[in-house]
C-alpha cells in the first residue's frame, strides 16, 4: 500500500518530535500498523528511508516489541491476562474458553478477520482481576461467559465498548494510530476510574 | 606507545600478583599481562565493552569496598586500591563462569564434528577449561533452521550462536555497514538480516573471523579443512596499498584460506573482503608451468629455460628496450626491474604505472611523495583530513576502516573533492564538496587545511588536469602533510625502487648527476643513462613510432591503459619479452614467456601507502616457480651483465646498502587546469573509480565474493534525470565514439553536468568499453 | 483519622478529575508557578528534604538523583519520566494516568526546571490506549494553558510491549530508538543518558509527588512515613481479597491493616502467600502481616519494597503454578542480551513446567535453586535476579508443596477453586 501524502507528512510530524529521528523509530512503527494492519516490509523499508537507516536497524527493532505484529491481526484484537494473578483467578479458563469459543490457537485470527487472540502478560490492571484488553483496552473482571459474549459482540460488528475506555471500542489501527501519538479526540469519554481505583479514597472518606 | 606520551600507571593485585598498567587498561587485559586467561566471548579489544556474555566474571574490591556480586571483567576499568580475584583465586567467581558457561551451552548444538570452527574454537576451548564435564541439561534444545546464507559468501548457524554481538557490533562500530543486527528477543534472541538486504559489507569476513563460535562461516572455506591440518604463514596482502598484516592458511600446497593480521599501526585486527576471499586466482587460472619462445612459424611453443633466457635476451640485447613492470610487483622485485632497465638495457624507460598517468603525476610523485611518510598515526592525530581523487572504501579500504575509527571516535572532520558523494563519504559523514569532473583543483586551491591536516590523494588525482599542480600549493601554503594513495600494492615500493623513468632508486633523480654516481658507485658500473625515462603510454607510443623495439613487461594488463589498442598494437609488433604467472593478453603477443612465482610461492616485502615495509615469506614452501627478481638476474646474465640480485635477500641488502639520499628534492612544474568541457541536451561529463568488488584479475574465480559486489548502476542527479525524465531502475545508454554501456539508472547526489559508473565491473569496464574513464564528455540517452 | 492519606487520588472519584478544568479546579499548576519562582537549587533541596525515595521500586533519593545532574556545563539535560509500568502485579501508574495525567505534567515541569532541563519524555507503556489518550490530551491541554512550551517541552513516547524497558537505561535505548536492552554502567543517566546528555530518570509516581511537596513543604511530607522512608504512597492490593484496589498511605503501613481496611481476604479462605512489590520481590506468607511496608522494613524480612504491589494469593492457589508462570514472563520479557538471564529462564521454564507436572525430582529441586544461585547476581541487570526470586522464596516457603507435586504426580490443587467465578458455572 502505498502511504498518502498526508500519511508521510504526518510521519514527518512525528520525526519531528524529537531532537534526534531515530527516536521516532517506535511511533512510526504505530503508525504503519495503523495505516496496514501490521508492520510489512514496506513499512520497514519506509520507515529506514525516512530516518536514513539501514533497514536491518529498523527490523532489529520492529522484531524485539512483542505490539508490532508480522502478519494481520483481527480488526479487535483480544488478549487475555494469563500472567500469574490473572491466570490463577480465572485467566486461563477465560482464554481456554476463547480459544474453543473461537476455534483459534494463541495468535490465531478468526476466518472473519473480526477477532484475533493472544495470551498477554501483566497488563497493570491488577486490581480488576481477571483482565482481558481489547485492542489494548480495558476490560475489567472478566469470566469465561462475558468474555465470549465480548468476542460475539466484536464479530457481530458491534463491540461492546471498554470498561476503562471510550464510549465505543475502537478497531486496531484506530488504536494503534493513538498510540503512535495522534490524539483521536476520545480522552474525555468514559471514566475517571473504576471503582477499585476510589477504592482507598472512598474508604479514607469513611474515617476509616 | 610514543615516549612523548605521559600515562598514568595504576597499581592492582590480581590473584596476588602486582600489575601496573596504564590508566583505563580494563580488568580483563590487566589479568592478561600477567598471564591469567580470564574466559570471555563477547570481549573483543577493539569493540566497545558490552558485558553481554558475562563469561568472564570475577570478584573484585576496591580499597576494601568489595563489590557485592562478580564483576565483569571485560567491561571494569583498573582502579587504584583495586584487588581483583579470578576463577584461579575466587571459588565464587570460578563457580560464576563455570555457571555461566553451562548456560551457554545448553543450548549448543555439540556438533564440533562436523562445524568448521573445532579445533581452533574459543567455546570449545574454554568448554574445556571452565565447562562441567557431563551435562546437567535434560531439556528441549533451541533449534534453527542451519545454516542460512546471510550473503553469497558468509552463512549463519544461529543454533551455535552464543550472542556475543561482536559480528553486529563490528558491523556497526567499526565498518559502520549495520546490515546484521540482533534480532527478536530473550531466548530467540539471533543474528540476521533484513531478508531483501543481506551482509553485503566490504567488511564481512571480519565478523566471521571474530565470531568465537561457529555461528558465521565463510562460504569458500566451509568444509574445506581442519585447522590441525593447515600450515599458516604470517603474510601481507598483495591486493591494496592498505598494506594489511595477514595469515596464509596452506594445506598441501594449496591456499584454503586467509585471515587478517593483528598489527594494531596498520590494520589494527581487520581486512577487508577482497584481501581475505580473492586468493584463488593464483590457481584458478591456467598457471604457466614452462617457458615459452615464438617459434618460426610464430607460435608459441614449450621451451626449455636456458633455450627462453637465451632468446630473450637476444631480443632485448639486439632492440632499443624498455620495461614496463605492473603495480602488483613487490619492492624487490620493482628494483629488479628498475635495475635492469639501467644496467640490463642502458635506459631510463621504466615505469610501474599501467594505468591512467601523467607525466605531472611523474613530477608530483618525485617532489612530494617518493621518500616521505604520512601514516596511520598521522590520521589519528589530524584534524581534518581532505580526500582528492580517492574514494577510500573503494580503493584502500583499510584507510577508510582508519577514517571511520576516527570520525566516530572524535568526529574527525573529512572532506571530499569529488563529483558523486560516495558510499563511503557519507559513512563518514564527509563535508561534499561537489564539482564537475576536471575541475577539481579549483576546489582544492579553496580548501583551508592548517599544519595538523592530512590530503590523502589517490592515484585518480592525475586524471585532472593541474589537480596534483594545486594540492601540492595547498601543502605548501598550509603545512598540511600529503599522502599519496596509489590502488595497487607495489605501486609505493616501485616509486621507492625507482621503477619509473624520472627516478633513480631511494627517490634520487635522473636528473641529478650525484645521484646518478651514487647509485653507479653501488651497482658497480661507470655510468647510467641520463635520459629521463618515458611513461607507459609513451613508451608503447614509440614502439608504434618504430623508435622502441623491445619491450620487458611483467604484471602488466594493457587493458588497464587509456589507449589499450595503442598498447595492444605495441605489444603485437614489439619483441615482448613477458614475465607472467598465467595466460595474459600480454603473454598472447609475447615471443618470450617467462613463468614467474605467484605472491604465495616467494618472499618479498611491499611498501604501503605510507612507505611502510610489509614483508611476508613463501606461504607454499614447495614452489618450483622463480621470483620475477631471479628470472631477471637469469636473462641479465645471459645478456652478459650482472645484476647480482640472485636471491630477495640480496636485493633486500642492496636496497639497503643504497643509503638515504641526502640531495636536493625534484621541484614540480605547474600544470593549469583545464578548461570545463560544457555541455548540454543529452551530454555528460563521465567520472568513474574502481569499487573495491568488480572484474580485478585478482578477484577471478571468486564467485562468492563476486555475489557481494555493489550493484552496477549509473548515477545522474536528480535534476537531470527529471529533465531526462529518468527514475531508478531504467536503462541509460552512454556512449562515446569508442563504444557504450548501458546501465540502470540511480539517481543521487552528483554534479549535474557529471555521471558516473564503476569503471570496472560487469557491465561497465569503461575504458574498454567507452575508452575513457574521468573527465570526457559522453552522451547519454534513455532507452 | 484515617490511616490512609489520599493525596494524589485526593480527587479521582470526581467525574472529570482527569481535565485540566478539574486539576486547576484544585489548586493544580500552582506549584510548578511556585517552583518556577524558586532557584533551581532550591527545588532539589526541597525535595531532598522531603525525604522523597523513588517510587519505581529501588527507591533511591529522588532529590539526590536531581542533584547528580552536572550543572553548568552547557549541555542539553533531559528529564524522562518511566511510565513502562510492566512489573506483574504492579497498578499504580496507569489509574493515575487515567484519572490525574495533569500532577504528572505540572511535576514534569517543576523537574526540569530543577535539573536546567528543557524536554521531558514521557514514556508510557504501549499496552494501555486509553492512558494514553489522557496523557497525551492532557499535554495537549497543558501547552494550550501555556504551562508547557514556554521553556519545558513534554513529550508523549508510546513504548511497544517489552517489561525491560521498565529497566532504565534499557528505556533510554529504547527511546534513542534501538532495542530497549540495557546498558553498561558507568557512564549513568545523570552524567549520559538520553542522546547521552545529563538525564534523570524517574517514575512517574515519583515525579507526581512533587507538586504535593512543592506545595506543602518539605516538613508536611516527612511528617508521613518511618524514619527513612518519609511520606505516602500508592499500595495496589490486588487477589484473592473481598475489595481489591489502590490504598494511598503512608509509608510503613502494614498489610493487615490494609487487609482490614479493604474487608480482608476471599471470605472463607486465608492467605497463603503474597508479594510486596511484585513478582520480582521474593514472597512473604502470613508471616509477614505486621511487616512495616516500607524500604527498610520488608528489606529486613528478606524481600523488597518494589512497587508496593501486593498481589495477594490465598490457600487455593499452587505456589508452583504461580511461580512457573512468573518465570515463564521473565523467560518472555527476557531481553536476550546476557547469557545468564537469556538461557537460564529458558532453563528454569523447563525445569519447573517438569516439577508442576509432577515429573521432577529431589534432585531436579537441587538443580533449580544451584542454578538460581548461577543467575542471580551473575545478570546483567536485575531483570535475571528478579526471576530468580519468586522460585528461591517460594521453595523456601513451600518446599513441602514441590515434593507434594513429585509424590502425587501431578498439580494437588483444582484450578478451579482458586478463580472468582468457582461455582459460576464456567
Amino acid at each position: 500500500m502505498a502511504y498518502s501524502s498526508e500519511d508521510l507528512a504526518t510521519m514527518d510530524s512525528i520525526i519531528k518530535r524529537y531532537p534526534r529521528s531515530r527516536s521516532a523509530i517506535m511511533p512510526l512503527l504505530h503508525f504503519v500498523q495503523s495505516r496496514v494492519g501490521y508492520v510489512n516490509g514496506e513499512g520497514i523499508e519506509l520507515i529506514a528511508k525516512l530516518l536514513t537507516l539501514e533497514t536491518a536497524e529498523v527490523s532489529a527493532v520492529a522484531t524485539f516489541y512483542t505490539q508490532y505484529k508480522r502478519k494481520p491481526v483481527g480488526e479487535y484484537h483480544v488478549g487475555v491476562c494469563t500472567n500469574t494473578l490473572c491466570a490463577v483467578m480465572g485467566g486461563d479458563a477465560i482464554f481456554a474458553g476463547l480459544k474453543a469459543h473461537l476455534g483459534v490457537e494463541n495468535d490465531g485470527v478468526t476466518e472473519d478477520g473480526k477477532v484475533s487472540l493472544e495470551h498477554i502478560e501483566c497488563n497493570a490492571a491488577c486490581d480488576y482481576a481477571p483482565v482481558v484488553m481489547a485492542n489494548w483496552e480495558f476490560y475489567d473482571n472478566q469470566t469465561v461467559e462475558s468474555a465470549k459474549d465480548l468476542v460475539d459482540s466484536m464479530r457481530s460488528g458491534n463491540p461492546k465498548p471498554p470498561t476503562r475506555g471510550p464510549n465505543t471500542l475502537v478497531t486496531w489501527k484506530e488504536a494503534s494510530e493513538v498510540l503512535a501519538g495522534i490524539n483521536d479526540g476520545k480522552a474525555h469519554e468514559g471514566v475517571q476510574a473504576g471503582a477499585p481505583s476510589l477504592l482507598g479514597l472512598r474508604i479514607s472518606k469513611e474515617g476509616k | 606507545m610514543t615516549t612523548s606520551a605521559i600515562v598514568d600507571m595504576i597499581t592492582v593485585v590480581i590473584d596476588g600478583f602486582e600489575v601496573s598498567v596504564p590508566k583505563g587498561t580494563l580488568v580483563i587485559r590487566a589479568a592478561e599481562q600477567l598471564g591469567i586467561q580470564i574466559p570471555r566471548f563477547c570481549d573483543h579489544p577493539l569493540l566497545d565493552p558490552v558485558g553481554a556474555c558475562r563469561q568472564c566474571l570475577v570478584d573484585i574490591e576496591i580499597n576494601g569496598r568489595a563489590f557485592p556480586k562478580p564483576q565483569a571483567s571485560c567491561t571494569i576499568p583498573v582502579e587504584p586500591g583495586m584487588i581483583v580475584k579470578t576463577q584461579l583465586t575466587s571459588a565464587v567467581a570460578d563457580k560464576a563462569q563455570k555457571g555461566v558457561m553451562e548456560l551457554l551451552l545448553i543450548n549448543h548444538p555439540l556438533d564440533c564434528p562436523v562445524c568448521d570452527k573445532g579445533g581452533e574454537c574459543p567455546l570449545q576451548n574454554q568448554a574445556m577449561s571452565t565447562g562441567r564435564t557431563e551435562t546437567r541439561f535434560e531439556g528441549v534444545k533451541r533449534t534453527f533452521e542451519k545454516p542460512i546464507n546471510i550473503s553469497s559468501q558468509v552463512l549463519l548457524d544461529r543454533e551455535r550462536c552464543v550472542l556475543c554481538a561482536r559480528c553486529t557490533r563490528f558491523s556497526d562500530q567499526i565498518a559502520s555497514d549495520p546490515f546484521i543486527t540482533l534480532n527478536e528477543r530473550g531466548a530467540l534472541q539471533q543474528v540476521g538480516i533484513y531478508e531483501k538486504q543481506p551482509f553485503k559489507s566490504y567488511f564481512s569476513g571480519n565478523a566471521v573471523q571474530i565470531c568465537p563460535v561457529g555461528a558465521l562461516t565463510g562460504a569458500s572455506y566451509r568444509f574445506r579443512a581442519r585447522p590441525f591440518d593447515l600450515v599458516s604463514t604470517p603474510s601481507a596482502c598483495e591486493h591494496c596499498a592498505s598494506g594489511c598484516d595477514m595469515r596464509t592458511d596452506v594445506r598441501r600446497g594449496k591456499t584454503l584460506r586467509r585471515l587478517a593480521g593483528d598489527d594494531a599501526s596498520v590494520n589494527e585486527e581487520w581486512n577487508c573482503d577482497k584481501g581475505r576471499w580473492a586468493f584463488k586466482y593464483v590457481t584458478a587460472v591456467d598457471r604457466l608451468t614452462h617457458p615459452l619462445v615464438r617459434n618460426g612459424a610464430g607460435v608459441l611453443v614449450q621451451a626449455s629455460w636456458p633455450e627462453a633466457l637465451a632468446a630473450a635476451a637476444k631480443g632485448l640485447k639486439e632492440n632499443t628496450s624498455a620495461v614496463l613492470v605492473g603495480g602488483r610487483a613487490t619492492y624487490e622485485d620493482a628494483y629488479g626491474y628498475s635495475k635492469f632497465a639501467r644496467v640490463g638495457l642502458g635506459t631510463n624507460d621504466v615505469d610501474f604505472r599501467s594505468r591512467l598517468s601523467s607525466d605531472e603525476e611523474c613530477e608530483f610523485l618525485a617532489a612530494y611523495v617518493v621518500r616521505t611518510s604520512t601514516t596511520y598515526r598521522d590520521i589519528d592525530r589530524a584534524d581534518q583530513v581532505l580526500l582528492v581523487g580517492f574514494e577510500p572504501e573503494e580503493e584502500s579500504p583499510i584507510v577508510f576502516l582508519r577514517l571511520n575509527k576516527q570520525f566516530r571516535k572524535r568526529a574527525l572532520k573529512v572532506t571530499a573533492i569529488a563529483s558523486k558523494l560516495s558510499i563511503g563519504v557519507e559513512k563518514l559523514k564527509g563535508d561534499f564538496v561537489k564539482v564537475a569532473p576536471g575541475q577539481e583543483a579549483a576546489a582544492v586551491a579553496k580548501q583551508t587545511l592548517n599544519a595538523k591536516s592530512i590530503i590523502l590523494v589517490g592515484e585518480r588525482a592525475c586524471e585532472s588536469a593541474g589537480l596534483l599542480t594545486a594540492v601540492a600549493a595547498l601543502a605548501d601554503s598550509t603545512g598540511a602533510k600529503i599522502a599519496w594513495i596509489p590502488r595497487r600494492a607495489g605501486e609505493r615500493g616501485a616509486l621507492e625502487a625507482g621503477a619509473i623513468g624520472n627516478l633513480l632508486p631511494g627517490g634520487r633523480p635522473v636528473a641529478d648527476a650525484a645521484a646518478r654516481v651514487d647509485i653507479a658507485a653501488v651497482w658497480g658500473v661507470p655510468s647510467l643513462p641520463t635520459t629521463i625515462g618515458r611513461s607507459s603510454d609513451e613508451i608503447f607510443a614509440a614502439v608504434n613510432a618504430g623508435t622502441v623495439g623491445a619491450l620487458l613487461v611483467g604484471g602488466v594488463d594493457p587493458l588497464d591503459g587509456l589507449h589499450s589498442d595503442d598498447a595492444l598494437r605495441a605489444l603485437d609488433k614489439a619483441f615482448v619479452v613477458a614475465l607472467e604467472i598465467a595466460p595474459s593478453e600480454v603473454t598472447m603477443r609475447a615471443d618470450v614467456v617467462l613463468p614467474v612465482a605467484a605472491i604465495t610461492e616467494k618472499s618479498g616485502s611491499f611498501l604501503n601507502w605510507e612507505g611502510r615495509a610489509r614483508s611476508f615469506d613463501a606461504a607454499v614452501h614447495d614452489s618450483l616457480n622463480r621470483s620475477d627478481l631471479r628470472i631477471l638476474s637469469m636473462i641479465a646474465q645471459e645478456m652478459g651483465t650482472s645484476l647480482n640480485l640472485g636471491t630477495v635477500t640480496a636485493a633486500a641488502k642492496e636496497i639497503t646498502s643504497l643509503g638515504a639520499w641526502d640531495g636536493e628534492r625534484a621541484t614540480m612544474t605547474s600544470v593549469s587546469p583545464a578548461q570545463a568541457p560544457s555541455v548540454s541536451g543529452d551530454q555528460f561529463i563521465l567520472t568513474s573509480w574502481r569499487r573495491l568488488l568488480d572484474l580485478g584479475t585478482l578477484q577471478q574465480g571468486e564467485e562468492n565474493l563476486a555475489g557481494t559486489a555493489r550493484q552496477t548502476v549509473a548515477v545522474i542527479s536528480p535534476g537531470r534525470a527529471k529533465s531526462m525524465g529518468v527514475v531508478d531502475g531504467e536503462l541509460l545508454k552512454i556512449s562515446t565514439s569508442h563504444g557504450s554501456v548501458t546501465l540502470a539508472a540511480l539517481v543521487e547526489d552528483i554534479h549535474d553536468d557529471a555521471i558516473w559508473a564503476p569503471r570496472n565491473s560487469r557491465g561497465s569496464q569503461l575504458l574498454v568499453n567507452l575508452g575513457i574513464g574521468h573527465g570526457d564528455v559522453v552522451t547519454v540517452v534513455k532507452i | 483519622m484515617s490511616k490512609l492519606t489520599p493525596v494524589l487520588s485526593a480527587h479521582w472519584d470526581e467525574k472529570d478529575s482527569f481535565t485540566i478544568e478539574a486539576y486547576t479546579r484544585h489548586g493544580g499548576y500552582s506549584a510548578a508557578k511556585k517552583a518556577l519562582a524558586m532557584e533551581p537549587d532550591a527545588v532539589i533541596q526541597l525535595v531532598k528534604d522531603s525525604g522523597l525515595r523513588g517510587r519505581g521500586g529501588a527507591g533511591f533519593p529522588t532529590g539526590m538523583k536531581w542533584g547528580f545532574i552536572p550543572q553548568g556545563d552547557n549541555k542539553d539535560h533531559y528529564l524522562v519520566v518511566n511510565a513502562d509500568e510492566s512489573e506483574p502485579g504492579t497498578c499504580k501508574d496507569m489509574p493515575l494516568l487515567m484519572a490525574n495525567p495533569h500532577v504528572l505534567v505540572e511535576g514534569c515541569i517543576i523537574a526540569c526546571h530543577a535539573i536546567r532541563a528543557k524536554h521531558a519524555f514521557i514514556y508510557i507503556r504501549g499496552e494501555v490506549t486509553h492512558v494514553v489518550r489522557r496523557l497525551n490530551q492532557a499535554i495537549e491541554d497543558a501547552y494550550k494553558a501555556g504551562h508547557l512550551g514556554n521553556g519545558v517541552d513534554v513529550v508523549l513516547h508510546v513504548g511497544a510491549g517489552a517489561y525491560i524497558c521498565g529497566e532504565e537505561t534499557a528505556l533510554l535505548d529504547s527511546l534513542e530508538g534501538f532495542r530497549g536492552q540495557p546498558r553498561l554502567r558507568p557512564p549513568f543517566p545523570a552524567i549520559a543518558g538520553l542522546y547521552a546528555r545529563p538525564t534523570v530518570v524517574n517514575n512517574v509516581e515519583s515525579i507526581s509527588a512533587v507538586p504535593a511537596i512543592i506545595n506543602n513543604g518539605a516538613e508536611w511530607y516527612q511528617s508521613m512515613g518511618t524514619e527513612k522512608s518519609k511520606g505516602a504512597t500508592l499500595y495496589s492490593l490486588s487477589g484473592h481479597v473481598n475489595n481489591p484496589g489502590q490504598f494511598e498511605a503512608p509509608l510503613g503501613i502494614t498489610l493487615r491493616e490494609i487487609l482490614e481496611l479493604a474487608g480482608g481476604i476471599r471470605t472463607g479462605h486465608t492467605l497463603k502467600f503474597w508479594t510486596p512489590g511484585g513478582s520480582s520481590t521474593p514472597i512473604f506468607t502470613q508471616d509477614h502481616l505486621d511487616t512495616p511496608l516500607d524500604y527498610e522494613g520488608v528489606a529486613a524480612a528478606g524481600s523488597m519494597l518494589g512497587t508496593k504491589a501486593l498481589q495477594i494469593f490465598d490457600e487455593t492457589t499452587c505456589v508452583v503454578r504461580a511461580v512457573l508462570r512468573w518465570t515463564e514472563f521473565y523467560k518472555h520479557e527476557s531481553c536476550g542480551k546476557c547469557t545468564p538471564c537469556r538461557e537460564g529462564t529458558w532453563w528454569l521454564v523447563q525445569i519447573l513446567r517438569d516439577l508442576e507436572a509432577g515429573k521432577g525430582t529431589e534432585a531436579d529441586l537441587a538443580k533449580l535453586l544451584d542454578l538460581c544461585d548461577n543467575i542471580m547476581g551473575r545478570s546483567f541487570c536485575a531483570l535475571g535476579d528478579g526471576a530468580t526470586s519468586p522460585i528461591t522464596s517460594s521453595i523456601k516457603y513451600f518446599r513441602d508443596e514441590y515434593i507434594a507435586h513429585m509424590t502425587q504426580g501431578g498439580c494437588p490443587f483444582d484450578p478451579v477453586a482458586s478463580t472468582l467465578f468457582v461455582g459460576a458455572g464456567v
